[in-house]
């Protein structure tokens, strides 16, 4: 089953369907979530190896120890369709391909073993960022600009799901095909991050963990006037224009 | 006015306190203390501002950053007046830091410094509890350290932005087991509050119920379980809340 919000004089309306072409992708959706989004940064094996080097030197010193964090305002984001708004002054802005893991049941302290029993679905998110030239600080001016995380175009029921650490992630910029990842490159998996975030932070239903998202070449650059597609094998594509802020 | 968030018979309750400090409801009840459970006083994105005053980036042997240094937290972590925060096993470095929070009123996006304080509902006062044992040099200070379950008290109350006139001269005090341990004054902070308030609508769109943590003062201290940590800013509230430990903390869920 795919969950998708819409909005009828100012009501959030929350709607199923069976399958994608039930689903009226025109229709001005909402982000396929509204809980507390939080990031997994440099959990891609090609991201972590190319910054090795750097994990060793200041001001980071030593490799991380545990999985990095960071949130994703509300602000940020929109849903399918919705443009995200790019400064013109602040530098390359770079799409951010990534599985979004929705949970379906309250997470205190879960372990790895059962973590998946308290994932509801799966769904598409693009982490839009700025260039990140220092992994030290907070990135809250790199990440949590208005419109930079569109959410959707639904929530795909992880029972309809066989193998989410192995989906296909393809990001396509104005029809072309850019970049491709697979969830098999994470450097934590699902059940390690969820186990992990648990461990301090209780999730609640609706609250999302973007898996992790790749290296940002320029490949992933996007600019005004682009169309960005994000696609993940099974779950869907999520299509957002790109516009001048 | 000062208004604040309850609950009430399982219910949440938008509350207001009168001149004696008593909880009174839309209905006009007042309420005695202990028949309801404080909650965080608003509800939105939650910045925290790091090494904001000069004597604490020299406790912490850091140079005053070159701009506002802003990190999040998760609601999560938000509790309310009079609540319990668990400390991790096995852990040396709990600090509180007491800090004056700046509610946000209304929406603001791309604010001019001179307009700034318009966008400014009111104020509390958070307890930015930090576990140092946790920091990593990534995205420092780490949710981990920042972002934990029950480790940021907020309130009791939201005082109004009218009834300050002058935040930047306010008394900030932390007392542990009524023991005066934190001292300081909002007057010196590095990045004051329109600045603040303008730098942060410059990256991203403000919006009511936002709450800007506006850093602490020197004068950190390690707590304990049993520990009755009260910290308060001038003319703004008195926040109490209770360290206990991680299994007392596991028994109470």
């Amino acid at each position: 089953m795919l969950h998708y919000k819409t909005r009828k004089n100012d009501q959030v309306i929350n709607l199923q369907a069976k399958a994608p072409f039930e689903v009226a992708l025109e229709g001005g959706l909402l982000p396929a979530v509204n809980g507390a989004v939080i990031g997994v940064a440099l959990n891609d094996k090609i991201l972590y190896q190319s910054l090795e080097t750097q994990f060793n030197e200041k001001p980071h010193v030593s490799p991380p120890k545990t999985p990095v964090l960071h949130i994703k305002t509300d602000n940020t984001h929109i849903g399918y369709g919705d443009a995200i708004r790019i400064p013109s002054d602040m530098g390359a802005v770079f799409a951010g391909p990534s599985l979004g893991i929705v949970m379906g049941k309250k997470a205190c302290r879960v372990t790895e073993e059962t973590a998946l029993d308290y994932v509801q679905g799966y769904t598409i998110v693009n982490e839009v960022s700025l260039a990140e030239t220092s992994f030290y600080r907070p990135a809250v001016k790199a990440k949590c600009r208005d419109t930079f995380c569109p959410i959707g175009p639904w929530v795909m029921d992880a029972t309809d799901l066989d193998s989410p650490q192995n989906l296909a992630i393809k990001t396509y910029i104005n029809d072309t095909l850019c970049h491709e990842t697979n969830t098999n490159q994470m450097v934590h998996s699902i059940e390690q991050v969820i186990a992990y975030i648990s461990s301090f932070i209780t999730l609640e239903v609706g609250d999302m963990i973007i898996a992790g998202t790749p290296l940002r070449t320029e490949n992933l650059e996007i600019n005004t006037g682009d169309v960005v597609m994000v696609e993940i094998e099974k779950v869907g594509r999520l299509v957002n224009p790109v516009v001048a802020e | 006015m000062k208004r604040a968030r309850i609950l009430f018979n399982e219910e949440t309750l938008n509350v207001t306190i009168n001149n004696d400090g008593k909880v009174v409801t839309e209905k006009g009840t007042v309420l005695e203390e202990g028949s309801f459970t404080w909650l965080p006083p608003c509800e939105g994105k939650a910045f925290v501002l790091a090494i904001n005053y000069a004597d604490h980036a020299a406790e912490l042997s850091f140079k005053a950053p070159d701009e506002p240094l802003v990190f999040l937290k998760s609601s999560n972590t938000l509790i309310g007046h009079n609540q319990k925060t668990y400390q991790p096993d096995n852990i040396d470095f709990m600090h509180y830091e007491c800090e004056l929070v700046v509610v946000i009123g209304k929406e603001a996006k791309n604010v001019s410094l001179e307009s700034a304080m318009d966008y400014v509902g009111g104020y509390t006062v958070g307890n930015d509890y930090a576990i140092r044992d946790y920091l990593e040099n990534y995205y420092r200070p780490n949710l981990r350290v920042k972002s934990r379950d029950t480790c940021t008290p907020i309130g009791p109350y939201i005082i109004d932005a009218a009834e300050i006139p002058d935040p930047h001269n306010l008394a900030i005090r932390t007392y542990i087991n009524g023991e005066l341990k934190q001292e300081g004054s909002t007057k010196d902070l590095i990045f004051n509050v329109p600045y603040l308030v303008s730098y942060l609508s410059n990256i991203m769109t403000l919006t009511p119920g936002d709450m800007i943590f506006t850093g602490t003062p020197e004068g950190l201290a390690h707590v304990y379980p049993g520990d009755e940590v009260i910290v308060e800013v001038e003319g703004v509230g008195r926040l109490k809340n209770t360290i206990i430990s991680e299994t007392d903390y596991l028994n109470s869920l």
